[in-house]
């Protein structure tokens, strides 16, 4: 069965998106994470343009995240206020984000830098999810205490004030850093980010993980709104269509996975989540350096 | 979608000269009438490309050809070049009016009814098509960008490479299927048919043909290119319900 995109103007398979969109559903469910990193990159590989994979993935994270953070907020799990200086620097970055996407899809090097993005973020944290999930394993033979409270670099920083959710007194500076740079990696990448954020939230803040998952759910919701009314205004590259089918997929694979994760061993489940990273990876690093068949391609014009 | 059609209901209009979209000549001149199974291609949501049925009448003996053109749009073409191992976009050149589509039919092979002088006089052929750069440039380098231009539109079956075939049943009346890919772009289309006799086009007629979106689609692309933030904030109103619906169906369940 064809369904016929409005924006991204192509047909394409309607069971193929909903698979594709339960595909990646049922491994956000199974490892807990947005999955965004995963369905911009698929949207790709099968033709979509990567402006409108990265935009249409935008609004569809804003879907995944909403129940999940309505779930966090049931349970007080929301630090409002950590949740918001967040925002207020992911406001800023992806404002910043989206200007740069356009920027780069009119002097055509959009498609690069998206894909770049991916080969170094993808890279890097599946590298590190390999090495961690090693090292747990041999962690836990041995046991080792971690210090509750290190005393570091960013604990010096002016503009102190009080997060009593997270239990915290630092600087407001270091929150608007990371939701700006989160922000970025939203409007260019098409991600959450909280692939970035809840470590930072818990190694660089030092927030207590209860908190963590809702506060950064909390921001992508926000965010994620923003790069897509922003896309939307600039770069007309949201597809409500192929969101809709993709979300409808999503919705019900989050629910299988997240089912059949409860069945599964953690430490088994990081590895094959960072093979799977990884090999996402490495097809899009290969794509990059492979001679192409053609040295020319289309564009789209700038102003138009 | 492909258009049924029975051959009676079109040879009756056609032989008995009812209303055809274009008429030449009086009678005995080369005569040449066309006409298509419809004029309007609706782009709906279950749209897939589609296709249609060019019908045509001449007066005697004679080849045909038919040119299907697309709207023109402003193309970009660039050049990838390695750095540093990775394969970037460095050079591009522009063409203005560019069709967004272009095919031809023939009821003969097209080199053997018309010398490629005649081609390049009446234009027809994509090598004949005015594809010039907007800004000046080197002619090496425009005909390098012109071919990328030609075979990139080719890949995507935007620039159909053979032409396809033109059927005479008996040697008055002839028909061609036209087929759009869903890729094509909407707008207005113009159908050219070029009767051939002795190496010359003798007479040519044409016809127009839209391709406009209708319903949903419609709706979306307008308000996606006319209010983006209008369009936005439905985005966000439909991913909010969806997850909202999300979680509390999934909660009851549970």
């Amino acid at each position: 069965m064809q369904i016929y995109l409005p924006i991204a103007e192509m047909s394409v398979n309607f069971l193929l998106i909903l698979g594709m969109g339960g595909g990646v559903g049922f491994l956000s469910g199974l490892f807990g994470v947005g999955g965004g990193f995963l369905m911009t990159p698929l949207l790709m590989f099968i033709g979509i343009s990567p402006a409108i994979a990265v935009a249409t993935g935008a609004n569809q994270i804003v879907a995944a995240s909403v129940s999940a953070a309505i779930a966090h907020w049931r349970r007080g799990n929301v630090d409002l206020k950590m949740g918001s200086i967040l925002l207020v620097g992911g406001i800023m970055g992806s404002g910043l984000g989206v200007w740069l996407f356009t920027f780069l899809r009119e002097i055509g090097q959009l498609d690069l830098v998206i894909t770049i993005s991916y080969v170094i973020f993808l890279g890097v944290i599946g590298g590190l999810m390999f090495i961690e999930s090693v090292r747990a394993a041999i962690r836990r033979k041995r046991q080792v205490r971690r210090r509750q409270h290190t005393h570091l670099w960013i604990h010096g920083l002016p503009f102190k004030t009080r997060f009593r959710r997270s239990r915290l007194y630092i600087s407001v500076l270091p929150p608007i850093a990371i939701g700006f740079l989160v922000g970025v990696l939203g409007a260019i990448m098409g991600v959450g980010g909280g692939f970035v954020m809840v470590p930072a939230m818990i190694y660089l803040l030092g927030m207590p993980t209860t908190v963590v998952i809702g506060t950064s759910l909390f921001q992508i919701v926000f965010v994620m709104a923003n790069v897509t009314v922003l896309q939307a205004v600039t770069n007309q590259t949201v597809d409500i269509t192929l969101a809709l089918v993709l979300l409808i997929g999503a919705v019900i694979g989050a629910q299988f996975g997240a089912r059949a994760g409860a069945k599964m061993p953690g430490d088994q489940l990081r590895v094959l989540l960072a093979a799977l990273v990884l090999t996402v990876c490495a097809q899009l690093l290969f794509d990059l350096v492979r001679t192409p068949g053609d040295l020319y391609s289309l564009g789209i014009v700038g102003a138009q | 979608m492909i258009e049924g059609f029975s051959l009676a209901a079109w040879m009756f209009p056609v032989l008995f000269g009812a209303q055809p979209a274009a008429v030449a000549v009086p009678p005995g001149h080369d005569e040449l009438v066309i006409d298509l199974s419809r004029h309007e291609v609706s782009v709906a949501l279950n749209y897939a490309g589609a296709e249609l049925v060019l019908f045509g009448a001449t007066e005697g003996a004679g080849d045909v050809v038919v040119e299907v053109r697309g709207p023109r749009r402003t193309e970009v073409v660039r050049r990838k070049e390695r750095v540093g191992g990775i394969w970037l976009n460095s050079e591009e050149v522009v063409f203005g009016n560019v069709p967004a589509f272009y095919a031809l039919a023939s009821s003969a092979p097209l080199d053997q009814i018309l010398p490629p002088e005649e081609l390049a006089q009446e234009r027809i052929g994509v090598d004949h098509l005015w594809l010039t750069p907007t800004e000046k440039i080197a002619d090496q380098e425009a005909n390098a960008f012109r071919a990328a231009l030609v075979r990139n539109k080719q890949r995507v079956n935007l620039f159909p490479a053979e032409p396809t075939e033109v059927k005479f049943l008996g040697n008055r009346l002839f028909r061609t299927d036209i087929h759009f890919p869903a890729n094509a772009s909407v707008g207005p289309y113009r159908v050219t048919v070029f009767l051939v006799k002795g190496g010359e086009v003798v007479r040519s007629a044409s016809t127009p043909l839209i391709l406009s979106r209708t319903g949903f689609e419609a709706r979306v692309f307008d308000l996606a290119h006319t209010n983006g933030l209008a369009y936005g904030l439905l985005a966000i109103a439909i991913a909010v319900v969806a997850g909202w619906l999300a979680s509390v169906f999934f909660r009851s369940k549970a």
